[in-house]
């Protein structure tokens, strides 16, 4: 193999795992909120399928690719709102109702796309086109892995220093940590926990949306069923082995990444391993980190238990 | 005097309980009002209704005279009110500054830490308390963390201060620097209301209320009043303040049950918490364990009962070695451990009584049919203890955090009292009883050694020590300084042991 050809699949596997980094990035970041705030919210999967699909919906009705990942960001803050309903108002159990809302969206994606579709070819659209930064892209092999990507890849990527700085340099974020932490010591200071535990479910559901519609429009040019396949699932276990810190989740983001592209290039580099393989190499990195991270965990102390006075 | 607060037969319930019925009240600006009663007279709840935190469902509240609502402890934090509540509020994994700071400003999207900082600053001067704002909680001793607590209150402009029970996790030492704080912020023009167990603090009040079972039995002035006369209005009948000595059978202690001998154990910072611990604890006899808090009392209690392996040392019971056994091992040796942190260490706070209970004894054959759980068996065992430890709930499956913290307090008891049968660990039994409780608690105590217990009992009261102890073990700075006799030793020179002062030892 040729030297050119070698930094060449380097440079399209980095460059890959950027694209794919980035709707799993959107939705862990923003579970990172929800989960600082104390709700364990297990929905991402479905809340991510919910913005991809109506992405898909409005992009191929209107044609217009913004209104697409417009209406996916309000169909994840609609999905987002019975989640906190559910956990915050009525309090249930958090997992059960992630669970819930997964099924229900997986069950309801399906139908809807079944009737859109109905006696008619699938229809298709346009999706995004990279974005090249002038100047930044030109310089070798960094350039072209970083800096010629889709425009809301460098939003995914600035949103990890945007949620760092609200969550530690904030008076939001003090807050929302302490909702976490120990949420009565906000309620003594007669400040609403629900409505900052609603605040932080719907910021969430909204990036997770977010996540599915550009997983959608920056891709693929047709919905297929279950089309997230578990990276709302990816999102949950990148904040826990990145423990709960914008940095891991960031780092933990990019590892999964780096295996999948790497997976999606095994046929050119003629690697021998089924694909499979490269599927589960997150789920095992994660449980292999969270061993030896154990003793310093920094999960909040109140995390998924339902806030009674 | 002009009246700053006043409640107007102000009645709260819970679900099975009145816990505050038309409650007459009212705190003059400038005294140091003393909220006194037994464990669930309705001292807490009366608080939080002052506080907003509860909304009473009769009776109103007036401020200055006027009529109001507080509708949400913000609108009480408005009125001026602050509140110190009697089981900490506090982000362990926060700095002080960001405790004090967290939820306090309302607008704008700044921190404004360097602000707050200096304002934490001048109020540390001012009431001479020694924090460092940056530290995180999670380190504080118990003591520091409440007057972070207090400065949480202060830091918000209380005019009117509710402390509850705040003395019942300090150090002697402590609630005295306390005093000068609250009779400091008296000279100031703050009132204060002050809930309190301990009968000195309540005699250096400038009036106190009665509650017995949510109902105001009175208000006096303590100069009217001696301490006898109070305790009974608390309970409606006499109770003894100070137990009798009345020494065990100085023969049957020879026997040794527990025999310690060099333990040593580095928590996980690497501090050494145990220095070479060597005790004997006889049959039927009570070895008192005097100490400042935090000099290695806690990890004392924790290797006697297994929970933690000492680097060191070995443990004998009954002539047999257990050091390094899981706690279960000791547990079904028959060692009971009454732990100083009760919702984090001797309760599931979401539990209900009879199933914390039996914590930890859940496999006894008494608690089970086959691979259950024999409810209806632990149900009759739990209500019995409830009777025996007059354990104020509407029902054995109350949740304990419903439960008064003294209550509480009573089900750990109840729990390690029955079970055990060798060796009894108790680490600040009596923290937030009331007085009633604490001379049943030590007559409790007396019986479980007269019936052959070996008892290790940790506290503050010095007194009490002298009084129940058979020896009393000094510890400091995780050694023992010295072992004394309480016939012939002084508080005084306990303290100098506690101080670090060595002797040797008296065996
Ligand atoms: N959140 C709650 N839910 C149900 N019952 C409660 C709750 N809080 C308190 N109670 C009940 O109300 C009564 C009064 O409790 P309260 O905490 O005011 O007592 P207290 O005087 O502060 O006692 P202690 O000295 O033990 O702290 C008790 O019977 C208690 O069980
Ligand atoms: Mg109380």
């Amino acid at each position: 193999m040729g030297e050119l050809f070698q930094e060449a699949i380097l440079v399209s596997i980095l460059a890959g795992m950027i694209r794919i980094a980035t709707p799993i990035l959107f939705a862990a970041i923003g579970e990172l909120v929800t989960q600082r705030a104390g709700i364990w919210n297990m929905g991402v999967e479905g809340t991510m399928l919910m913005g991809a699909f109506t992405a898909y919906f409005i992009a191929t009705a209107t044609g217009s690719v913004w209104l697409a990942v417009l209406a996916a960001m309000i169909a994840g803050a609609l999905v987002g709102l019975i989640i906190a309903f559910m956990t915050v108002t009525m309090r249930v159990d958090h997992f059960i109702t992630g669970l819930g809302i997964n099924l229900l969206v997986a069950g309801l994606t399906l139908y809807w796309f079944r009737m859109y579709i109905k006696g008619r070819a699938q229809p298709t659209f346009d999706g995004f086109d990279n974005v090249a930064i002038p100047g930044l892209s030109a310089i070798p092999f960094i350039g072209e892995i970083l800096f010629d990507q889709r425009l809301l890849t460098y939003m995914a990527f600035a949103a990890v220093p945007a949620v760092w700085y609200l969550l530690y340099r904030t008076r939001w974020g003090l807050e929302l940590r302490c909702l976490g932490e120990n949420p009565k010591a906000l309620d003594i200071k007669g400040l609403s926990v629900s409505a900052r535990q609603y605040a932080a479910v719907l910021f969430g559901s909204v990036m997770t949306g977010l996540g599915g519609g550009f997983l959608m429009l920056g891709f693929s040019d047709r919905f297929l069923a279950d089309i997230t396949a578990g990276r709302g699932w990816l999102a949950i276990v990148a904040l826990i082995a990145g423990n709960w810190m914008p940095r891991g989740v960031l780092a933990a983001v990019l590892v999964f990444a780096l295996l999948e592209s790497v997976a999606t290039h095994v046929q050119v580099l003629g690697i021998d391993v089924p694909h499979q393989i490269f599927l589960a190499l997150p789920y095992l990195a994660s449980i292999l980190l969270l061993m030896g991270l154990r003793r310093q965990s920094r999960q909040p102390q109140r995390l998924g238990i339902p806030y009674f006075r | 005097m002009t009246t700053i607060l006043r409640t107007v037969n102000l009645t709260k319930r819970f679900p099975g309980v009145i816990a505050n019925e038309d409650v007459n009240f009212d705190l003059q600006k400038g005294e140091i009002h003393c909220l006194f009663g037994e464990n669930g007279a309705g001292k807490s709840t009366l608080s939080s209704c002052l506080f907003g935190f509860y909304q009473p469902e009769g009776g109103s509240l007036e401020l200055n005279g006027e009529p109001v609502k507080f509708r949400s402890p913000r609108d009480a934090i408005h009125a001026g009110i602050g509140m110190v509540h009697q089981h900490f509020v506090l982000v362990p994994d926060f700095t002080v500054l960001e405790n004090i700071v967290v939820g306090t400003h309302e607008h704008g999207w700044q921190l404004g830490l360097d602000e707050a900082r200096k304002r934490v600053a001048s109020l540390c001067r001012e009431y001479e308390i020694d924090l460092e704002p940056d530290a995180l909680v999670r380190d504080l001793a118990v003591g520091q963390q409440q007057w972070v607590e207090i400065l949480k209150a202060l830091y918000l402009g209380a005019k009117v201060l509710i402390l509850d029970e705040p003395s019942a996790v300090l150090t002697p030492e402590e609630s005295i620097r306390l005093f000068r704080i609250i009779s400091h912020m008296k000279e100031l023009g703050l009132s204060i209301i002050l809930i309190s167990h301990k009968m000195v603090e309540v005699m250096q009040s400038d009036r106190v209320t009665v509650l017995r079972k949510g109902k105001v039995v009175g208000t006096v002035c303590p100069d009217e009043v001696t301490p006898k006369e109070l305790t009974r209005m608390m309970v409606g009948r006499d109770i003894e303040l100070r137990v009798v000595r009345d020494r065990s059978n100085k023969e049957a202690a020879k026997e040794p049950v527990l025999v310690v001998g060099g333990l040593s154990y580095r928590d996980t910072r690497d501090n050494l918490m145990l220095d070479q611990v060597t005790l004997t604890i006889g049959r039927g006899e009570i070895l008192g364990l005097a100490g400042v808090s935090g000099n290695g009392q806690k990890e004392l209690f924790e290797v006697l009962s297994g929970i933690i392996v000492p680097g060191s040392g070995n443990v004998t019971l009954a002539g047999e070695r257990i050091e390094g056994l899981p706690s279960r091992h000791y547990m079904d040796r028959g060692v009971g451990l009454v732990p100083d942190d009760r919702f984090r260490e001797g309760l599931i706070p979401e539990f209900g009584i009879q199933e914390n209970m039996i914590l930890g004894w859940q496999r006894h054959d008494d608690y089970t049919q086959g691979p259950f759980l024999n409810h209806k068996q632990i149900g009759t065992i739990a209500e019995g203890l409830i009777d025996e430890f007059r354990i104020k709930a509407p029902s054995a499956d109350t949740p304990v955090n419903h439960l008064s913290g003294g209550n509480a307090q009573k089900v750990i008891l109840a729990r390690e009292f029955v079970h055990s049968n060798k060796l009894l660990l108790a680490n600040q039994p009596t923290r937030g009883l009331d007085l009633g409780v604490i001379e049943y608690v030590y007559k409790q105590i007396i019986a479980k050694r007269d019936e052959g217990y070996a008892v290790l009992l940790a506290s503050e009261e010095l007194e009490d020590l002298l009084n129940l102890s058979d020896r009393i073990a000094v510890i400091s700075g995780g050694r023992i300084t010295g072992v004394v006799d309480p016939e012939n030793t002084s508080i005084e020179e306990i303290g100098l042991l506690m101080a670090g002062e060595r002797k040797e030892a008296a065996e």
